[in-house]
Protein backbone atom coordinates (compact mmCIF):
# COMPACT_ATOMS: atom_id res chain seq x y z
CA UNK A 1 0.00 0.00 0.00
CA UNK A 2 1.19 3.51 -0.80
CA UNK A 3 0.97 6.12 1.97
CA UNK A 4 3.67 8.66 1.05
CA UNK A 5 2.56 12.11 -0.04
CA UNK A 6 5.91 12.57 -1.82
CA UNK A 7 8.32 10.63 -3.98
CA UNK A 8 11.78 11.93 -3.10
CA UNK A 9 14.07 9.03 -3.90
CA UNK A 10 14.38 5.27 -4.15
CA UNK A 11 16.71 4.95 -1.16
CA UNK A 12 13.85 5.36 1.28
CA UNK A 13 11.41 3.03 -0.48
CA UNK A 14 10.77 -0.59 0.46
CA UNK A 15 10.84 -3.41 -2.04
CA UNK A 16 7.04 -3.61 -1.80
CA UNK A 17 6.65 0.08 -2.57
CA UNK A 18 8.91 -0.24 -5.61
CA UNK A 19 6.89 -3.22 -6.82
CA UNK A 20 3.63 -1.33 -6.33
CA UNK A 21 4.84 1.55 -8.51
CA UNK A 22 5.98 -0.88 -11.20
CA UNK A 23 2.73 -2.84 -11.26
CA UNK A 24 0.67 0.35 -11.25
CA UNK A 25 2.75 1.65 -14.16
CA UNK A 26 2.03 -1.56 -16.05
CA UNK A 27 -1.68 -0.76 -15.90
CA UNK A 28 -1.12 2.82 -16.96
CA UNK A 29 0.87 1.80 -20.01
CA UNK A 30 -2.29 0.57 -21.67
CA UNK A 31 -3.85 4.05 -21.49
CA UNK A 32 -1.25 5.45 -23.92
CA UNK A 33 -2.18 2.80 -26.50
CA UNK A 34 -5.81 3.93 -26.69
CA UNK A 35 -7.29 6.15 -29.31
CA UNK A 36 -8.40 8.50 -26.51
CA UNK A 37 -5.21 8.58 -24.43
CA UNK A 38 -6.75 9.97 -21.28
CA UNK A 39 -8.36 8.81 -18.05
CA UNK A 40 -10.11 11.08 -15.54
CA UNK A 41 -8.19 9.92 -12.45
CA UNK A 42 -6.65 13.34 -11.60
CA UNK A 43 -9.42 15.54 -12.98
CA UNK A 44 -9.47 18.83 -11.12
CA UNK A 45 -5.92 18.42 -9.78
CA UNK A 46 -3.16 20.86 -10.64
CA UNK A 47 0.41 19.71 -11.23
CA UNK A 48 3.18 22.32 -11.23
CA UNK A 49 6.46 21.50 -12.94
CA UNK A 50 9.03 23.62 -11.13
CA UNK A 51 12.34 23.32 -12.95
CA UNK A 52 15.49 25.11 -11.79
CA UNK A 53 17.61 23.26 -14.33
CA UNK A 54 17.03 23.05 -18.03
CA UNK A 55 15.20 19.87 -18.96
CA UNK A 56 13.10 18.99 -21.92
CA UNK A 57 12.54 15.26 -21.80
CA UNK A 58 11.77 14.88 -18.12
CA UNK A 59 9.53 17.92 -18.03
CA UNK A 60 7.66 16.92 -21.18
CA UNK A 61 7.29 13.37 -19.89
CA UNK A 62 5.79 14.60 -16.61
CA UNK A 63 3.56 16.99 -18.52
CA UNK A 64 2.27 14.27 -20.83
CA UNK A 65 1.77 11.93 -17.87
CA UNK A 66 -0.23 14.52 -15.91
CA UNK A 67 -2.35 15.39 -18.94
CA UNK A 68 -3.15 11.74 -19.65
CA UNK A 69 -4.51 11.64 -16.10
CA UNK A 70 -6.63 14.76 -16.86
CA UNK A 71 -4.71 17.00 -14.44
CA UNK A 72 -4.02 20.64 -15.29
CA UNK A 73 -0.32 21.36 -15.74
CA UNK A 74 1.62 24.55 -15.18
CA UNK A 75 5.30 24.77 -16.14
CA UNK A 76 7.62 27.11 -14.30
CA UNK A 77 11.11 27.54 -15.68
CA UNK A 78 13.08 29.08 -12.87
CA UNK A 79 15.39 31.15 -15.03
CA UNK A 80 12.33 33.12 -16.14
CA UNK A 81 10.76 33.29 -12.70
CA UNK A 82 11.05 35.11 -9.43
CA UNK A 83 13.96 32.83 -8.40
CA UNK A 84 16.01 35.32 -10.36
CA UNK A 85 14.65 38.03 -8.13
CA UNK A 86 15.91 36.17 -5.11
CA UNK A 87 12.88 34.21 -3.95
CA UNK A 88 13.85 31.08 -2.02
CA UNK A 89 12.73 27.59 -2.99
CA UNK A 90 10.58 27.33 0.13
CA UNK A 91 8.84 30.64 -0.56
CA UNK A 92 8.21 29.61 -4.14
CA UNK A 93 6.79 26.29 -2.89
CA UNK A 94 4.49 27.98 -0.41
CA UNK A 95 3.26 30.34 -3.11
CA UNK A 96 2.47 27.39 -5.34
CA UNK A 97 0.65 25.77 -2.43
CA UNK A 98 -1.33 28.99 -1.91
CA UNK A 99 -2.44 28.73 -5.53
CA UNK A 100 -4.08 25.46 -4.42
CA UNK A 101 -1.95 23.29 -6.64
CA UNK A 102 -1.82 19.63 -5.63
CA UNK A 103 1.56 18.32 -6.77
CA UNK A 104 4.92 20.02 -7.34
CA UNK A 105 7.33 18.21 -9.63
CA UNK A 106 10.69 19.76 -8.83
CA UNK A 107 14.11 19.66 -10.44
CA UNK A 108 16.91 21.50 -8.70
CA UNK A 109 20.69 21.56 -8.89
CA UNK A 110 21.07 21.16 -5.12
CA UNK A 111 21.04 17.67 -3.61
CA UNK A 112 18.22 17.43 -1.06
CA UNK A 113 16.19 20.28 -2.57
CA UNK A 114 13.10 18.13 -3.14
CA UNK A 115 13.19 16.76 0.42
CA UNK A 116 13.53 20.25 1.86
CA UNK A 117 10.60 21.48 -0.21
CA UNK A 118 8.50 18.47 0.84
CA UNK A 119 9.09 19.25 4.53
CA UNK A 120 7.87 22.79 4.06
CA UNK A 121 4.68 22.31 2.10
CA UNK A 122 1.66 20.09 2.73
CA UNK A 123 1.05 19.28 -0.92
CA UNK A 124 2.83 16.44 -2.73
CA UNK A 125 6.38 16.80 -4.02
CA UNK A 126 7.87 14.59 -6.70
CA UNK A 127 11.61 14.71 -7.22
CA UNK A 128 12.51 15.12 -10.89
CA UNK A 129 16.23 15.24 -10.10
CA UNK A 130 18.11 16.92 -7.25
CA UNK A 131 21.78 17.67 -7.78
CA UNK A 132 23.88 14.51 -7.82
CA UNK A 133 21.52 12.84 -5.37
CA UNK A 134 18.54 11.06 -6.94
CA UNK A 135 16.37 10.98 -10.03
CA UNK A 136 13.81 8.41 -8.91
CA UNK A 137 11.42 8.41 -11.88
CA UNK A 138 14.31 7.90 -14.32
CA UNK A 139 15.51 4.85 -12.38
CA UNK A 140 11.94 3.56 -12.12
CA UNK A 141 11.47 3.78 -15.85
CA UNK A 142 14.83 2.06 -16.41
CA UNK A 143 13.80 -0.73 -14.05
CA UNK A 144 10.33 -0.95 -15.60
CA UNK A 145 11.89 -1.29 -19.06
CA UNK A 146 14.26 -4.00 -17.83
CA UNK A 147 11.43 -5.91 -16.23
CA UNK A 148 9.24 -5.59 -19.29
CA UNK A 149 12.00 -6.74 -21.64
CA UNK A 150 13.56 -9.50 -19.54
CA UNK A 151 10.57 -10.51 -17.42
CA UNK A 152 12.24 -10.04 -14.04
CA UNK A 153 14.69 -7.99 -11.98
CA UNK A 154 15.75 -10.52 -9.36
CA UNK A 155 19.09 -12.04 -10.26
CA UNK A 156 19.74 -9.82 -13.29
CA UNK A 157 23.24 -8.51 -13.85
CA UNK A 158 23.06 -4.83 -14.67
CA UNK A 159 26.08 -2.66 -15.45
CA UNK A 160 25.95 1.10 -15.22
CA UNK A 161 28.67 2.76 -17.25
CA UNK A 162 29.81 6.38 -17.28
CA UNK A 163 30.18 9.35 -15.00
CA UNK A 164 28.98 7.69 -11.78
CA UNK A 165 30.29 10.51 -9.58
CA UNK A 166 27.97 13.14 -10.98
CA UNK A 167 25.03 10.92 -11.73
CA UNK A 168 21.76 10.98 -9.82
CA UNK A 169 20.48 8.47 -12.38
CA UNK A 170 23.16 6.01 -11.30
CA UNK A 171 22.45 6.49 -7.60
CA UNK A 172 18.70 5.97 -7.94
CA UNK A 173 19.28 2.95 -10.17
CA UNK A 174 21.67 1.35 -7.68
CA UNK A 175 19.22 1.80 -4.79
CA UNK A 176 16.26 0.50 -6.76
CA UNK A 177 17.97 -2.41 -8.49
CA UNK A 178 19.72 -3.61 -5.34
CA UNK A 179 16.44 -3.65 -3.42
CA UNK A 180 14.77 -5.68 -6.14
CA UNK A 181 17.56 -8.25 -6.10
CA UNK A 182 19.63 -7.35 -9.17
CA UNK A 183 23.43 -7.47 -9.14
CA UNK A 184 24.69 -4.03 -10.06
CA UNK A 185 28.16 -3.27 -11.42
CA UNK A 186 29.25 0.30 -11.92
CA UNK A 187 32.00 1.07 -14.38
CA UNK A 188 33.76 4.40 -14.77
CA UNK A 189 37.17 5.98 -15.12
CA UNK A 190 38.71 6.15 -11.64
CA UNK A 191 38.32 9.91 -11.46
CA UNK A 192 34.57 9.62 -12.06
CA UNK A 193 33.99 6.89 -9.46
CA UNK A 194 32.70 8.33 -6.19
CA UNK A 195 33.47 6.85 -2.76
CA UNK A 196 30.82 4.78 -0.96
CA UNK A 197 29.48 2.93 -3.99
CA UNK A 198 30.09 -0.52 -2.56
CA UNK A 199 28.16 0.38 0.60
CA UNK A 200 25.18 1.10 -1.66
CA UNK A 201 25.30 -2.50 -2.86
CA UNK A 202 27.13 -2.22 -6.18
CA UNK A 203 30.31 -3.82 -7.47
CA UNK A 204 33.02 -1.63 -8.98
CA UNK A 205 34.79 -2.24 -12.26
CA UNK A 206 37.27 -0.06 -14.09
CA UNK A 207 37.27 -2.21 -17.20
CA UNK A 208 34.38 -1.76 -19.61
CA UNK A 209 34.86 -5.15 -21.28
CA UNK A 210 34.80 -6.88 -17.93
CA UNK A 211 31.68 -4.94 -16.90
CA UNK A 212 29.92 -5.96 -20.11
CA UNK A 213 30.96 -9.57 -20.48
CA UNK A 214 28.21 -11.32 -18.53
CA UNK A 215 25.77 -8.43 -18.08
CA UNK A 216 22.09 -8.89 -18.95
CA UNK A 217 21.76 -5.14 -19.42
CA UNK A 218 23.93 -2.08 -19.60
CA UNK A 219 22.75 1.40 -18.70
CA UNK A 220 25.00 3.93 -20.41
CA UNK A 221 25.10 7.33 -18.74
CA UNK A 222 25.43 10.57 -20.57
CA UNK A 223 28.89 12.19 -20.42
CA UNK A 224 28.14 15.71 -19.34
CA UNK A 225 31.05 17.50 -20.94
CA UNK A 226 29.14 20.75 -20.81
CA UNK A 227 29.20 20.53 -17.01
CA UNK A 228 32.67 19.09 -16.63
CA UNK A 229 34.43 21.91 -14.91
CA UNK A 230 37.22 19.71 -13.58
CA UNK A 231 38.05 18.51 -17.09
CA UNK A 232 38.05 14.99 -15.79
CA UNK A 233 38.51 13.53 -19.20
CA UNK A 234 40.89 15.15 -21.64
CA UNK A 235 38.97 14.55 -24.80
CA UNK A 236 35.61 13.19 -25.92
CA UNK A 237 37.00 10.78 -28.46
CA UNK A 238 39.40 9.30 -26.00
CA UNK A 239 36.36 8.53 -23.90
CA UNK A 240 34.71 6.44 -26.62
CA UNK A 241 37.96 4.58 -27.02
CA UNK A 242 38.29 3.78 -23.31
CA UNK A 243 34.72 3.55 -21.99
CA UNK A 244 32.32 3.95 -24.91
CA UNK A 245 29.84 1.19 -25.75
CA UNK A 246 30.54 0.16 -29.33
CA UNK A 247 29.39 -2.68 -31.57
CA UNK A 248 32.82 -4.34 -31.22
CA UNK A 249 32.47 -4.36 -27.45
CA UNK A 250 28.91 -5.70 -27.62
CA UNK A 251 30.10 -8.60 -29.76
CA UNK A 252 31.99 -9.89 -26.76
CA UNK A 253 28.99 -9.48 -24.46
CA UNK A 254 25.83 -11.60 -24.17
CA UNK A 255 24.07 -11.77 -27.53
CA UNK A 256 20.81 -10.28 -26.26
CA UNK A 257 22.22 -7.74 -23.80
CA UNK A 258 19.80 -4.85 -23.31
CA UNK A 259 21.24 -1.38 -23.95
CA UNK A 260 19.70 1.59 -22.16
CA UNK A 261 20.47 5.31 -22.04
CA UNK A 262 18.60 8.04 -20.16
CA UNK A 263 19.14 10.54 -23.02
CA UNK A 264 20.05 12.81 -24.58
CA UNK A 265 22.69 10.65 -26.30
CA UNK A 266 26.11 11.95 -27.23
CA UNK A 267 26.51 9.81 -30.32
CA UNK A 268 30.11 8.76 -30.77
CA UNK A 269 31.10 9.61 -27.20
CA UNK A 270 29.56 7.28 -24.61
CA UNK A 271 27.87 5.16 -27.23
CA UNK A 272 28.30 4.62 -30.95
CA UNK A 273 25.39 5.36 -33.29
CA UNK A 274 25.32 1.73 -34.37
CA UNK A 275 24.61 0.67 -30.78
CA UNK A 276 22.11 3.44 -30.11
CA UNK A 277 20.05 2.40 -33.14
CA UNK A 278 20.84 -1.31 -32.94
CA UNK A 279 18.74 -4.33 -32.10
CA UNK A 280 19.85 -4.39 -28.45
CA UNK A 281 18.77 -0.80 -27.80
CA UNK A 282 15.57 -0.12 -25.84
CA UNK A 283 16.20 3.62 -25.61
CA UNK A 284 12.93 4.69 -27.22
CA UNK A 285 10.93 2.14 -25.19
CA UNK A 286 12.38 3.87 -22.14
CA UNK A 287 10.80 7.13 -23.29
CA UNK A 288 7.40 5.48 -23.76
CA UNK A 289 7.65 3.73 -20.41
CA UNK A 290 8.61 6.98 -18.70
CA UNK A 291 5.08 8.24 -19.22
CA UNK A 292 3.50 5.15 -17.64
CA UNK A 293 5.86 5.29 -14.66
CA UNK A 294 5.24 9.00 -14.07
CA UNK A 295 1.48 8.50 -14.38
CA UNK A 296 1.74 5.84 -11.69
CA UNK A 297 3.79 8.07 -9.39
CA UNK A 298 1.49 11.09 -9.81
CA UNK A 299 -1.55 8.89 -9.23
CA UNK A 300 -0.15 7.23 -6.11
CA UNK A 301 0.97 10.45 -4.39
CA UNK A 302 -2.34 12.14 -5.24
CA UNK A 303 -4.26 9.20 -3.81
CA UNK A 304 -2.18 9.25 -0.62
CA UNK A 305 -2.67 13.02 -0.20
CA UNK A 306 -6.41 12.68 -0.65
CA UNK A 307 -6.72 9.95 1.93
CA UNK A 308 -4.71 12.06 4.39
CA UNK A 309 -7.17 14.88 3.93
CA UNK A 310 -10.07 12.51 4.56
CA UNK A 311 -8.47 11.25 7.75
CA UNK A 312 -7.91 14.80 8.94
CA UNK A 313 -11.63 15.49 8.53
CA UNK A 314 -12.76 12.40 10.41
CA UNK B 1 -19.67 -9.66 9.87
CA UNK B 2 -22.19 -12.44 10.44
CA UNK B 3 -23.54 -14.66 7.72
CA UNK B 4 -27.30 -14.49 7.69
CA UNK B 5 -28.42 -16.64 4.81
CA UNK B 6 -27.23 -18.33 1.66
CA UNK B 7 -29.34 -17.00 -1.17
CA UNK B 8 -27.74 -18.93 -4.03
CA UNK B 9 -25.85 -22.19 -3.82
CA UNK B 10 -23.56 -23.63 -6.48
CA UNK B 11 -26.33 -25.26 -8.52
CA UNK B 12 -28.70 -22.33 -8.43
CA UNK B 13 -25.93 -19.89 -9.25
CA UNK B 14 -25.10 -21.98 -12.34
CA UNK B 15 -28.79 -22.04 -13.33
CA UNK B 16 -29.04 -18.26 -12.97
CA UNK B 17 -26.01 -17.76 -15.22
CA UNK B 18 -27.40 -20.17 -17.82
CA UNK B 19 -30.72 -18.34 -17.83
CA UNK B 20 -28.98 -14.98 -18.24
CA UNK B 21 -27.04 -16.37 -21.22
CA UNK B 22 -30.34 -17.41 -22.83
CA UNK B 23 -31.86 -14.01 -22.13
CA UNK B 24 -28.90 -12.20 -23.68
CA UNK B 25 -29.23 -14.32 -26.82
CA UNK B 26 -33.00 -13.90 -26.96
CA UNK B 27 -32.92 -10.14 -26.59
CA UNK B 28 -30.14 -9.68 -29.15
CA UNK B 29 -31.44 -12.39 -31.52
CA UNK B 30 -28.19 -14.33 -31.47
CA UNK B 31 -24.52 -13.41 -31.22
CA UNK B 32 -24.24 -10.94 -34.10
CA UNK B 33 -22.01 -8.00 -32.95
CA UNK B 34 -22.28 -9.22 -29.38
CA UNK B 35 -19.40 -8.93 -26.92
CA UNK B 36 -19.01 -9.24 -23.15
CA UNK B 37 -16.99 -7.01 -20.84
CA UNK B 38 -16.50 -8.01 -17.21
CA UNK B 39 -15.77 -5.47 -14.48
CA UNK B 40 -12.87 -6.43 -12.22
CA UNK B 41 -12.75 -8.59 -10.27
CA UNK B 42 -15.70 -10.95 -10.11
CA UNK B 43 -17.47 -9.52 -13.15
CA UNK B 44 -14.59 -10.90 -15.19
CA UNK B 45 -15.27 -14.47 -14.07
CA UNK B 46 -19.00 -14.09 -14.60
CA UNK B 47 -18.44 -12.72 -18.12
CA UNK B 48 -16.24 -15.73 -18.83
CA UNK B 49 -18.99 -18.10 -17.61
CA UNK B 50 -21.64 -16.32 -19.67
CA UNK B 51 -19.37 -16.60 -22.73
CA UNK B 52 -18.96 -20.33 -22.09
CA UNK B 53 -22.73 -20.78 -21.76
CA UNK B 54 -23.35 -18.80 -24.93
CA UNK B 55 -20.79 -20.95 -26.73
CA UNK B 56 -22.56 -24.12 -25.63
CA UNK B 57 -25.90 -22.83 -26.86
CA UNK B 58 -24.88 -21.14 -30.11
CA UNK B 59 -21.49 -22.75 -30.89
CA UNK B 60 -20.05 -19.25 -31.23
CA UNK B 61 -17.34 -17.72 -29.04
CA UNK B 62 -18.18 -14.07 -28.37
CA UNK B 63 -15.30 -11.65 -27.68
CA UNK B 64 -14.79 -11.14 -23.95
CA UNK B 65 -12.82 -8.34 -22.29
CA UNK B 66 -11.79 -7.06 -18.87
CA UNK B 67 -12.49 -3.56 -17.60
CA UNK B 68 -10.70 -1.90 -14.68
CA UNK B 69 -12.60 1.15 -13.51
CA UNK B 70 -10.28 2.37 -10.73
CA UNK B 71 -9.26 5.44 -12.75
CA UNK B 72 -12.88 6.39 -13.38
CA UNK B 73 -14.13 6.32 -9.82
CA UNK B 74 -15.86 9.51 -8.68
CA UNK B 75 -13.83 9.65 -5.49
CA UNK B 76 -10.15 8.85 -5.31
CA UNK B 77 -10.15 8.85 -1.53
CA UNK B 78 -12.77 6.15 -1.11
CA UNK B 79 -10.61 3.70 -2.97
CA UNK B 80 -7.31 4.85 -1.53
CA UNK B 81 -6.80 1.97 0.81
CA UNK B 82 -8.31 -0.73 -1.29
CA UNK B 83 -8.04 -0.73 -5.00
CA UNK B 84 -4.89 -1.17 -6.89
CA UNK B 85 -4.98 0.03 -10.47
CA UNK B 86 -5.12 -2.96 -12.77
CA UNK B 87 -5.11 -3.39 -16.49
CA UNK B 88 -8.01 -2.98 -18.84
CA UNK B 89 -7.77 -5.80 -21.38
CA UNK B 90 -10.15 -5.37 -24.27
CA UNK B 91 -8.37 -6.53 -27.40
CA UNK B 92 -11.26 -5.93 -29.80
CA UNK B 93 -12.87 -2.75 -31.08
CA UNK B 94 -16.13 -2.07 -29.25
CA UNK B 95 -17.29 0.48 -31.82
CA UNK B 96 -20.60 -0.57 -33.41
CA UNK B 97 -20.83 -3.58 -31.06
CA UNK B 98 -23.47 -4.57 -28.55
CA UNK B 99 -21.53 -4.57 -25.30
CA UNK B 100 -22.91 -6.53 -22.37
CA UNK B 101 -21.28 -5.18 -19.24
CA UNK B 102 -21.05 -7.82 -16.51
CA UNK B 103 -20.70 -7.34 -12.76
CA UNK B 104 -21.43 -9.39 -9.67
CA UNK B 105 -23.56 -7.04 -7.55
CA UNK B 106 -25.57 -3.97 -8.57
CA UNK B 107 -25.97 -1.64 -5.59
CA UNK B 108 -25.64 2.18 -5.72
CA UNK B 109 -24.97 2.23 -9.46
CA UNK B 110 -21.75 4.20 -9.08
CA UNK B 111 -19.52 1.41 -10.32
CA UNK B 112 -21.63 1.09 -13.43
CA UNK B 113 -21.55 4.86 -13.98
CA UNK B 114 -17.73 4.69 -13.90
CA UNK B 115 -17.72 1.66 -16.18
CA UNK B 116 -19.89 3.46 -18.75
CA UNK B 117 -17.41 6.35 -18.84
CA UNK B 118 -14.50 3.95 -19.18
CA UNK B 119 -16.19 2.03 -22.02
CA UNK B 120 -17.13 5.13 -23.96
CA UNK B 121 -13.51 6.31 -23.85
CA UNK B 122 -12.59 3.10 -25.66
CA UNK B 123 -15.02 3.45 -28.55
CA UNK B 124 -18.63 4.00 -29.57
CA UNK B 125 -20.72 0.87 -29.08
CA UNK B 126 -24.15 0.63 -30.72
CA UNK B 127 -25.56 -0.19 -27.32
CA UNK B 128 -24.45 -1.12 -23.83
CA UNK B 129 -26.47 -3.56 -21.75
CA UNK B 130 -25.95 -4.56 -18.16
CA UNK B 131 -25.90 -8.05 -16.67
CA UNK B 132 -25.51 -8.57 -12.92
CA UNK B 133 -25.70 -11.70 -10.84
CA UNK B 134 -27.32 -9.89 -7.90
CA UNK B 135 -29.40 -6.72 -7.75
CA UNK B 136 -29.59 -5.66 -4.13
CA UNK B 137 -31.39 -2.33 -4.56
CA UNK B 138 -30.50 1.03 -2.95
CA UNK B 139 -29.65 2.80 -6.20
CA UNK B 140 -28.18 6.31 -5.97
CA UNK B 141 -28.15 6.87 -9.72
CA UNK B 142 -30.72 6.24 -12.47
CA UNK B 143 -29.20 2.94 -13.60
CA UNK B 144 -30.88 -0.45 -14.09
CA UNK B 145 -29.81 -3.89 -15.21
CA UNK B 146 -31.03 -5.63 -18.37
CA UNK B 147 -30.28 -9.11 -17.04
CA UNK B 148 -30.44 -10.06 -13.37
CA UNK B 149 -29.49 -13.40 -11.85
CA UNK B 150 -31.43 -12.75 -8.67
CA UNK B 151 -33.06 -9.75 -7.00
CA UNK B 152 -32.22 -9.61 -3.31
CA UNK B 153 -33.81 -6.72 -1.43
CA UNK B 154 -31.47 -5.90 1.45
CA UNK B 155 -31.40 -3.54 4.38
CA UNK B 156 -28.64 -0.89 4.49
CA UNK B 157 -26.98 -2.74 7.35
CA UNK B 158 -26.69 -5.88 5.30
CA UNK B 159 -24.47 -6.63 2.41
CA UNK B 160 -24.32 -9.30 -0.25
CA UNK B 161 -21.23 -11.36 -0.85
CA UNK B 162 -20.78 -13.14 -4.11
CA UNK B 163 -18.20 -15.91 -3.91
CA UNK B 164 -16.90 -17.57 -7.03
CA UNK B 165 -14.75 -20.63 -7.52
CA UNK B 166 -12.12 -18.61 -9.42
CA UNK B 167 -11.53 -16.06 -6.66
CA UNK B 168 -12.97 -17.53 -3.48
CA UNK B 169 -12.73 -21.29 -3.89
CA UNK B 170 -16.48 -21.94 -4.04
CA UNK B 171 -19.65 -20.77 -5.71
CA UNK B 172 -22.27 -19.15 -3.46
CA UNK B 173 -24.05 -15.93 -2.65
CA UNK B 174 -24.66 -15.03 0.98
CA UNK B 175 -26.23 -12.16 2.88
CA UNK B 176 -24.02 -10.89 5.67
CA UNK B 177 -24.99 -8.57 8.46
CA UNK B 178 -22.54 -5.85 9.45
CA UNK B 179 -21.95 -5.89 13.16
CA UNK B 180 -22.54 -2.56 14.80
Amino acid sequence: MWIRKDLLGLEELSKEELELILSTAESFKEVSTREIKKVPALRGKTVVNLFYEPSTRTRVSFEVAAKRLSADVINIAAEASSARKGETLIDTGRNIEALKADIIVVRHNASGAAAMLARNVNISVVNAGDGWHEHPTQALLDIFTLKETLGRIEGLKVSIVGDIAHSRVARSNIWGLAKLGAQVTVCAPRILMPPGIEEMGARISYDIDEALHDADAVNVLRMQFERDEQKAFPNQFEYLEAFGVTQERLKKAKKDIIVMHPGPINRGIEMSSEVADGANSVILEQVTNGIAVRMAVLFLVAQASDSRKTEAHE
Amino acid sequence: MREKATVLDKENLARAVTRMAHEILEKNKGTQNLCLVGIRNRGVYLAERLAKNIEEIEKVRVPTGVLDITLYRDDLTLIADKAQVRKTEIDFDITAKIVVLVDDVLYTGRTIRSALDALIDLGRPDSIQLAVLIDRGHRELPIRADYVGKNIPTAQGESVEVRLEESDGKDEVVIVEKEI
